[in-house]
């Protein structure tokens, strides 16, 4: 079976609400919106407090090409324009909307009947994409890079497949995998409307061989779309990242940063991206909610659940059984890649994939001890780097050391960290040593 | 015996013959330095902190250097040695020290000591200041405040902060501190700030950086300044600016009246310094007290 051939790791899957149908999420009481949900620049707010807002409407508009703009995901009053704690740690500038009633705005289909690509001969790959940039999609994985953008490659690369990420490589998160269960036909007329987009005329659906009936039920339902191949992938983390992914299914190395994934041929977009796609383009509907996996092993009731984006984490942890005594963190996303949020106040975005819950045991970190030069770090990297090296050259900040190892190749993964036998904080060091070099790099030209 | 003689000969015509490549080759390719150049370098403290902007004390000997040839000393001082190495440096380049009589001092502008502002949540991360400070806003309602890692202690090579265990803040040591601005740069929030203190050693500083809005402010610490421009209002010298929600002291305008500390409603603006005054240290064990540049140069 494929998958990438350098490093990697294998975690603890835990999917725990893997067999938990989609809830939907009760609408929060006041929805807090932040302009930057995105990678680029932050939207510009285009409502006043004391406005009305519907469901769907434009609240803020995209800040330039590479930026999103943000909708409404409630209907109410705008209280005020504000900042608040996002899942970065920081505060920054969100739209407060007191929710009253749940009016949708009356472009949106809100039918469950299904639009094949065959019923809008007349769609072009340039109405898709002006519809998915109004749409405000952006990368439902997690990194939130606005979808448009990634559709638009820079001229002169040739785009040959859309390689669709669904192989949900996180432990504990199973949204992806519930939402192919469930939206099956939705998704793979996304699919088509990806490659219609970029011009293309084969698509792979890579998932990961721990979801056997979603690969079964994709394979069977694929059959009648032209050109959409279901792979599956071998259980291995970190399979779920770009350059990870194209090296799996199609074979092909993406040169060193700032190359572009799209220089080797593909593109990549997530399942639920797919899927918000289908909606923007076949349903009018903009990208107003997702679904989110709530887990943790102390949990009452792990579940997947619709939420609309602004809804404060604690309501869905509440519709989960509540916080459970022994809590030590909560964690924003999947426990590989997530970050451990301030508060419980902080709105679900477009990037939100998943709340986890870790008991003070779990979220307890180990005493580093020395490195004991075992190498298994270098064994991990899915970059092929050396982690102990890179994390001592950070720790004394020889900076160009890091730049001539290619510090700035590092996708972030920890699989080091994770594989230490020393519990050494490769990563965090890693990742102030790139962030120094980005910034040095930039400052030259 | 007479593979030894042998081998005496041959070793010795061989080393005769490199030797004398050598002599040649040394000759021949003999780099030329300037002899004020190790002098210079001689005279400088060696510490290699930076202070002076250049990145060690040879780069800052052969910059003094490339500067005598230009004919002026202008722009260029070592904050650790003070007058009296610049004066030493100038009579071995034959110029003439630039002196500024303002003495400069590393300040920490924040007052957010454990007792002022709580500590709400835990941070079990690297105990760095950089990585706290890129994980997130910290342990407190506050994203501009110390972090209390240290990063800047580190890096002090002449021991003038020291981490208050009490108040889990640095502070500094104004007898020690040569101004170097090493601190300055390892700080992530930019908190620590190189100010002439025009005053024997005293001075008036706003003592936070918080930039939020006058409610949160107030909700983060117990002594953040929250924009509120009373101090401006009452400064007589006009020395106040109120930018971003935060005030700032021009310490050349500052007459030291003690006007704006009385007005603050935050008590975060501070009289700074008054933990050893110039009467109390002799003069040639302060090192602060003379520095020469013309950077910054008080009015």
């Amino acid at each position: 079976m494929k998958t990438f051939k350098i490093g990697g790791v294998h975690p603890e899957e835990n999917k725990l609400s893997a067999a938990e149908p989609i809830r939907l999420a009760p609408l929060p009481q006041v929805a807090v919106l932040p302009v930057s949900q995105h990678i680029g620049a932050p939207a510009k707010p285009v409502v006043d407090k004391g406005d009305k807002v519907k469901v769907g409407q434009v609240i803020a508009e995209a800040g330039g090409f590479v930026s999103a703009p943000v909708h409404s995901s409630v209907s109410g009053t705008v209280l005020k324009i504000d900042s608040v704690i996002d899942a970065s740690g920081y505060a920054k500038p969100a739209v407060f909307i007191q929710v009253e009633g749940d009016e949708w705005e009356e472009s949106i289909d809100r039918s469950e009947q299904l639009v094949r690509l065959e019923e809008l001969p007349g769609l072009t790959g340039k109405d898709i994409v002006a519809k998915i940039q109004s749409a405000g999609i952006v990368g439902m994985g997690g990194a939130c890079f606005p979808t448009h953008v990634k559709l638009s490659p820079p001229p002169g690369s040739k785009i040959e497949w859309i390689i669709i990420n669904a192989v949900e490589c996180e432990p504990y998160l199973t949204a992806d995998h519930r939402l192919m269960l469930e939206h099956a036909d939705e998704i793979l007329v996304g699919v088509s409307l990806l490659m219609r987009a970029v011009d293309v005329n084969k698509a792979f659906v890579a998932i990961e061989n721990n979801k056997p009936d979603a690969i079964e039920l994709m394979t069977q339902k694929a059959r009648i779309y032209p050109g959409i191949e279901v792979v599956p992938l071998q259980v291995k983390y970190p399979q779920g990242g770009e350059k990870q992914l194209i090296d799996a299914v199609v074979n092909r190395q993406v040169p060193a940063p700032p190359a572009l994934p799209a220089s080797v041929g593909a593109v990549i977009q997530n399942v639920g991206t797919a899927f918000a796609v289908y909606q923007a383009v076949m349903k009018d509907k903009p990208l107003f909610e997702r679904v989110v996996t709530v887990t943790g092993k102390s949990l009452a009731r792990p579940s997947n659940l619709l939420v609309r984006m602004g809804t404060p984490m604690s309501q869905l942890i509440d519709e989960c059984g509540g916080l459970p005594e022994n809590t030590g963190k909560i964690i924003g996303g999947g426990p590989m890649m997530g970050k451990a949020l301030l508060n419980v106040e902080v709105p679900i975005c477009k990037g939100s994939s998943g709340v986890l819950i870790m008991d003070e045991k779990e979220a307890r970190r180990s005493r580093p001890n020395p490195c004991i030069r075992c190498g298994k770090c270098v064994a991990a990297c899915p970059m092929g780097l050396e982690p102990y090296l890179l994390a001592d050259g950070a720790a004394h900040e020889m900076w160009d050391m890091l730049e001539a190892n290619a510090v700035t190749s590092c996708i972030e993964c920890g699989s080091c960290q994770f594989t230490c036998p020393s519990h050494r904080p490769l990563l965090d060091y890693v990742r102030m040593g790139k962030s120094t070099v980005t910034g040095i790099i930039k400052s030259r030209t | 015996m007479n593979t030894i003689v042998l081998a005496v000969c041959v070793l010795g015509a061989a080393g005769l013959i490199l030797a004398s490549v050598l002599y040649v080759v040394s000759r021949k390719f003999a780099v030329k330095e300037d002899p004020r150049l190790g002098e210079v370098s001689a005279i400088l403290p060696g510490a290699n902190c930076g202070g002076c902007g250049f990145p060690g004390c040879s780069a800052m000997a052969s910059a003094c250097v490339r500067a005598a040839d230009k004919g002026s000393l202008e722009d260029l001082s070592c904050p650790v040695g003070g007058m009296e190495i610049m004066n030493k440096v100038a009579a071995v380049l034959g110029m003439e020290a630039i002196a500024d009589e303002t003495p400069r001092i590393a300040v920490v502008c924040c007052n957010g000591s454990c007792e002022n502002r709580r500590q709400i949540r835990e941070y079990d991360g690297v105990q760095t200041c950089r990585i706290a400070h890129a994980t997130s806003m910290g342990t407190t309602a506050c994203a501009y405040g110390c972090l209390g890692c240290g990063d800047c202690v580190s890096k002090c090579q002449f021991g003038g902060l020291s981490m208050n265990a009490e108040t889990g803040m640095p502070e500094v040591d104004a007898t020690l501190c040569t101004a170097c601005g090493a601190c300055a740069k390892a700080c992530p929030r930019g908190l620590i700030e190189i100010r002439p203190v025009t005053h024997e050693l005293t001075g008036m500083v706003v003592r936070c950086r918080n930039k939020d809005k006058g409610v949160q402010a107030k909700n983060a610490c117990d002594v953040s300044c929250i924009g509120c421009k009373l101090c401006v209002k009452k400064c007589e010298s006009n020395a106040i600016t109120v930018e971003d929600n935060v005030a700032r002291i021009d310490a050349a305008l500052c007459t030291l009246c003690g006007k704006c500390e009385q007005a603050c409603p935050r008590k975060s603006i501070q009289k700074i310094g008054e933990w050893d005054t110039p009467q109390e240290m002799p003069a040639e064990e302060n090192p602060v007290t003379e520095t020469i540049t013309t950077k910054n140069k008080a009015q």
